[in-house]
């Protein structure tokens, strides 16, 4: 039986637990906010341009001369993996179910005799990919100095796989993240992105009727680079909105739980005090009886 | 009053305007045009200089450094990728801007070097036209 000295400390250091998970609750809503802001602000930008790469690939993807950007470079063999995480932890299962996806995919494609390349955006992805797949990761993008992720943080990252791309590196690059669904709902999703895959259906119909200045391969190269730097900074966009969802309803479970076991405590502690003054009265009584 | 278009303006960040135009002046990379009512559909890739588009009571300028413009009979919508209003363009800004250009000119791959050499140029130009 702990003394009621005990009983004390620790409620006292749950109501300071609570306050500390209730605030990082409020700031991590706030957050959300904004990122959603963030995220819809630059929603037109991403759908107008898969549209019209849609149309352009669907019409330049068939021949022969397509980029290597959208046709691939034939071959199968090396498999970049970007595992796109957060810098920071305290945000439940966001990093985990992260991380779980793209072990799964690097696994399956190490089990078919594929060379596999990893690069990691946020550190906590880093950390958990190290203990066991450490000798494929060949780089690392750290964004735990930026405050707000713009698009020159995507450029920066796209140029980098791009970079690699160009050097014969890898054939099959795919973007690893959690879209945004709802606060308590993330999904962990894997992307494409070079060879492109643009979905047919987001051209519409009018896409064939368009002149194209300079030539339809021109713009083709010319856009597919944009193109990944999008897909980065869409994928970066609906990130940082599920970290903060994540975080936002792991704290609220946190300070929840914290309520619980201040409660649970508060009875014992009441109950060891009652106990005692029980006890204290009986030695009296029978004191006095004994006289 | 003349036909007018749905003018469109967006950064991967944001939607910097949306209005209807009358004419929309568009620095394209083959050449700089200007988009009006009933214009053919066409989509151009940009050039860095000055967007215009000309409303019937408003008149906005943007600095573009790249990204591409859709153009269809009834709209005109421009994907940039950077993309400044003229009113807020310091020199710092495109200094900024020119910087990039450079360091991206100075890691560009052998076939890559023209382009990136004509952005610089590109972006030099687009200082003088602004400086007056």
């Amino acid at each position: 039986m702990p003394s009621l000295k005990d009983l004390k400390n620790k409620i006292t250091s749950i109501k300071n637990t609570r306050k500390i998970t209730k605030a990082m609750q409020m700031v991590a809503a706030a957050k959300l906010r904004r990122a959603q802001e963030a995220a819809e602000a630059g929603r037109p930008y991403a759908e107008r341009m898969n549209a019209v790469m849609a149309g352009l690939s669907a019409s330049v993807g068939t021949s022969t001369s397509a980029p290597r950007l959208l046709a691939g470079t034939g071959e199968d063999k090396v498999h970049l993996l970007v595992v796109m995480t957060a810098e920071r932890g305290l945000c439940g299962g966001f990093n985990s179910s992260i991380v779980r996806l793209a072990r799964v995919k690097a696994n399956e494609l190490l089990a078919q005799g594929k060379t596999v390349k990893i690069l990691t955006v946020g550190k906590k992805g880093r950390e958990q990919l190290k203990r066991d797949l450490a000798a494929h990761m060949i780089g690392h993008v750290d964004l735990s100095d930026v405050k707000r992720v713009g698009y020159a943080q995507a450029q920066a990252i796209a140029r980098d796989i791009l970079t690699r791309f160009d050097a014969g590196e890898f054939d099959v690059a795919t973007l690893f993240y959690n879209r945004f669904q709802s606060v308590i709902s993330q999904i962990p999703t894997a992307q494409q992105v070079i060879p492109a895959k643009y979905d047919a259906a987001d051209a519409g119909d009018a896409v064939a009727l368009y002149d194209y200045e300079p030539s339809e391969e021109g713009i083709l190269a010319d856009l597919l680079p944009r193109g990944v730097a999008t897909q980065v900074f869409t994928a970066l966009l609906e990130n940082g909105a599920s970290e903060q969802g994540a975080r936002m309803s792991a704290m609220d479970n946190a300070t929840r739980n914290a309520g619980d076991m201040i409660d649970k405590y508060t009875t014992i502690y009441n109950r060891s005090r009652q106990a005692a003054i029980t006890k204290e009265l009986i030695e009296i009584i029978s004191g006095a009886e004994a006289l | 009053m003349a036909a007018t278009v749905q003018f469109d303006l967006v950064s991967p960040e944001k939607r910097l305007a949306s209005f209807q135009a009358v004419e929309v002046q568009i620095p394209g990379t083959d050449g700089d045009m200007t988009a009006m009512a009933g214009h053919a559909s066409t989509i151009t890739t940009l050039r860095p200089g000055i967007l215009k588009a000309v409303g019937s009571d408003q008149t906005q300028a943007f600095a573009v450094t790249g990204g591409f413009a859709e153009i269809t009979a009834g709209g005109v919508s421009v994907l940039a990728e950077q993309a400044v209003a003229v009113a807020d363009l310091s020199g710092t800004v495109l200094d900024q801007m020119i910087e990039q250009a450079r360091e991206l000119a100075s890691v560009a791959l052998p076939e890559d070097k023209d382009a990136a050499e004509k952005l610089v140029q590109d972006m030099m130009a687009l200082r003088q036209h602004v400086n007056h």
